[in-house]
């Protein structure tokens, strides 16, 4: 068996060329491939499609906490898949405003149409006819179907380059569990993506997950780098950045009771 | 000027249209207020991947955060029993096989039930879509929550929506500081209004003509 395991995040990326499409998990911090996209930024790769279902905004960077975000990428975009723009206490198109002004490309789309359209791409579909969207502005440019009386939208599969992945667990042939919500858009990711490269809190040996709980096959899996115990986005850096965000009045107000 | 009912009483009289055994999904704005009056025996589901899940995590315990329990807002909450975790392929054939109700905000909503809810003008950027459209469509009822006019006065109540369509003819009940109204095949039906204000004045805030129901009540929240 091919050994998977990488040592460094900056080897795990270190073959993506310009051009590349890449998809990734973004829920705020929550999910987030923070190693992978720091190599990425890094690396300086240009022209890239980036498809995720948010892009973080930079002011949620904490004083003291290494943090990579998805908008750390923006600079090094060609093109946007996503459902989510801004959130409302920035305004909408908050995120992105500025890039699209210099060229950025935005393809919007429905949350659930991406994951449609990425399982379309992951099982080799040539596409999907989608009820969400009719009567909206996403419609232009589509083609409309009555199927059963009922209006549909053609919507094309995506299938990206790469994946990046974080995952809680993986074994050394990339059979992959996550933990909790961080499971999210991450299974379809990896099976829609060309070569998926997983991010884990763990690495253990053959027989250290069981099989019944294995949620990513190791076949959709290419890659895997152990994130380290003071990297972005490990258990205790992310405990130490809830601390932090707990300080600031307006993002305790958003995201606590 | 009459009093309108506030946020958190719209909150408490949406959440009163669930039922033990209901799967529900709630968007921003009041919907994410009617979260604190969820019947015993609802099932809550966020989008990223979790059913059943419990309690947000309040300001004042902000130890018991967990980066792995956050809900689609990124709001924080408590793992329970009986909860279920998946990825979003299932999330979403939750959310669009008819399965779950849902709580939506609204920016406008027409007779005919088409719903406005995430973009007030600007183009494609002018608002975040997330998964609200899935929702509109795909879930069993969609009930949308709203403040009955706009600051100013203006009817959100419409004969056609000006703003974005977040879906067509998918609202099935608006539930309003002022009123409670039924989307029928025949039109808006006013099944309830706010303490102290009559049909007639709702009317005269509300675009299109209302079907005034035979048994009309008070809003109540009992």
């Amino acid at each position: 068996m091919k050994n998977k395991v990488f040592n460094s995040f900056d080897e795990a990326v270190a073959d993506i060329p310009d051009g590349a499409s890449i998809v990734t998990e973004c829920w705020g911090t929550t999910g987030m491939s923070q190693n992978l996209i720091d190599a990425l930024v890094r690396k300086g790769t240009k022209n890239l499609t980036l498809i995720t279902h948010n892009l973080l905004p930079t002011v949620l960077k904490l004083e003291g906490i290494p943090s990579a975000n998805l908008a750390d990428l923006l600079p090094q975009l060609k093109k946007i898949i996503t459902p989510v723009v801004g959130i409302q206490q920035l305004g909408a198109g908050a995120f992105v405003k500025d890039y699209v002004e210099k060229g950025l490309e935005v393809e919007l789309t429905s949350h659930g149409t991406l994951a449609s359209r990425l399982y379309a791409g992951a099982a080799d579909l040539g596409g999907i006819y989608n009820p969400v969207g009719v009567g909206t502005i996403l419609e232009e440019g589509k083609e409309k179907r009555v199927i059963d009386g009922r209006e549909y939208l053609f919507e094309k599969p995506i299938k990206p380059d790469y994946a990046f992945i974080r995952g809680h667990k993986a074994d050394f042939y990339g059979n992959l569990v996550y933990w909790g919500v961080y499971r999210a858009d991450q299974p379809v990711m990896a099976m829609a993506a060309k070569c998926t490269i997983a991010e884990v809190d763990e690495i253990v040996e053959l027989g250290g997950i069981d099989p019944e709980h294995v949620v990513t096959p190791g076949i959709f899996v290419d890659r895997i780098v152990k994130v380290p115990e003071d990297a972005m986005g490990s258990v205790k850096i992310t405990k130490a950045a809830i601390g932090k965000i707990g300080e600031i009045d307006f993002i305790r107000k958003l995201l606590f009771k | 000027m009459k009093e309108k009912l506030d946020r958190e009483v719209v909150a408490m009289r949406a959440a009163k249209e669930l039922k033990d055994g209901d799967c529900v999904n709630l968007g921003i704005g009041i919907p994410n207020l009617c979260a604190n009056y969820i019947p015993e025996g609802v099932l809550v589901e966020t989008e990223n991947g979790a059913l059943g899940y419990g309690p947000l995590v309040m300001q004042d315990e902000i130890e018991l955060a967990d980066q792995h329990y956050t809900d689609a807002g990124g709001r924080y909450w408590k793992p329970i029993p009986g909860m279920a975790l998946f990825d979003i392929v299932t999330s979403f054939i939750m959310i669009r096989s008819g399965r779950m109700i849902t709580i939506l905000g609204g920016l406008q909503v027409a007779e005919n039930g088409d719903l406005a809810n995430w973009n007030t003008g600007g183009g494609a950027l002018g608002g975040t879509i997330g998964g609200g459209m899935d929702l509109a469509v795909g879930a069993k009822r969609v009930i949308v929550t709203l403040e009955h006019t706009t600051k100013s006065g203006k009817p959100k109540i419409v004969k056609e929506c000006t703003y974005p369509l977040t879906a067509k003819r998918c609202t099935n009940t608006v539930i309003t500081d002022l009123a409670v109204i039924e989307v029928t095949p025949e039109g808006m039906v006013l099944k309830e209004v706010a303490p102290g204000w009559t049909a007639a004045e709702v009317q005269e805030l509300t675009e299109p003509k209302l079907i005034i129901a035979k048994d009309l009540k008070e809003i109540d929240l009992v």
